[in-house]
């Protein structure tokens, strides 16, 4: 797992490469946490690019709530941009999209 | 076990690093069965469940094995999971949604729903030796 972050516009781009599981978890955590640590006020958005995640399981949705919990202290929405079909069939199914707004 | 046409088995370390490769043995061994794409991702999501269960769980991070079984009935997968570490206390409690005992380490308590969901069946039971077996079987209708 890799992430690539890109700011645009106040908005921050992680785009998130490769397998979202166990053995991936505490460097996104700790990625994602860092972000939030280092981004000062300006930032009124993180989006999410799931495009090159090929595979998550329920550890990746754990990591997402508990994300959502600490940037939306921040006021900082979370958007999921572009997921592949069985990432997305997981994300629908435990009901991310109600907390993390599905774009395209 | 019943007669398979093809098997395997295959004892493990529970170590994080080993997840990726189960879950992409045993969808390589599926392969012959000619699944769709959704059909193996299916398999390997229900397969990585059932080992982080293993090692999050059933050892809480400690040393152990984990016991691999695989086979291949007609159009049908037969996966066998188990491990020996402390067990599950309550079982239905454990299968529910969103349910789990480490909510602090951010666990979704998805797990078992996913296995469900992704399987045809599953059968989760406490191994009399210790530890947990999960079984779960999926027919390949591609």
């Amino acid at each position: 797992m890799e992430i690539e972050y890109k700011v645009q516009d106040n908005e921050v781009f992680a785009n998130l490469s490769g397998e979202l599981d166990e053995a991936s978890a505490d460097y996104v955590r700790l990625s994602l946490d860092e972000l939030l640590k280092s981004s000062d006020k300006i930032t009124s958005k993180l989006v999410l690019d799931f495009s090159k995640v090929s595979f998550m399981d329920s550890t990746g949705i754990g990591i997402l709530f508990g994300r959502y919990k600490k940037f939306i202290r921040r006021d900082i929405p979370i958007f999921i941009k572009n997921p592949q079909n069985h990432v997305d069939r997981i994300l629908k199914m435990t009901g991310i999209y109600e907390i993390m707004p599905k774009i395209s | 076990m019943e007669k398979f046409d093809n098997k395997f088995m295959l004892t493990i370390d529970a170590k994080l690093i080993n997840e990726g490769f189960i879950r992409s043995m045993i969808a390589a061994f599926c392969v012959p069965l000619n699944p769709s794409i959704s059909e193996i991702n299916d398999i390997k999501t229900a397969v990585s469940e059932a080992v982080t269960n293993c090692i999050v769980h059933g050892y809480a991070g400690a040393s152990g094995d984990i016991d691999v079984l695989v086979g291949i009935r007609k159009n049908v997968v037969f996966i066998k999971i188990s491990d020996h570490g402390i067990g599950i206390e309550n079982i239905e409690r454990a299968r529910q949604p969103f349910f789990t005992t480490k909510s602090k380490e951010e666990r979704s308590g998805m797990g078992f729903t996913l296995m469900e969901s992704f399987m045809d069946t599953i059968n989760v039971y406490n191994n009399k030796t210790g530890g947990v077996t999960v079984e779960l079987s999926k027919e390949i209708k591609n």
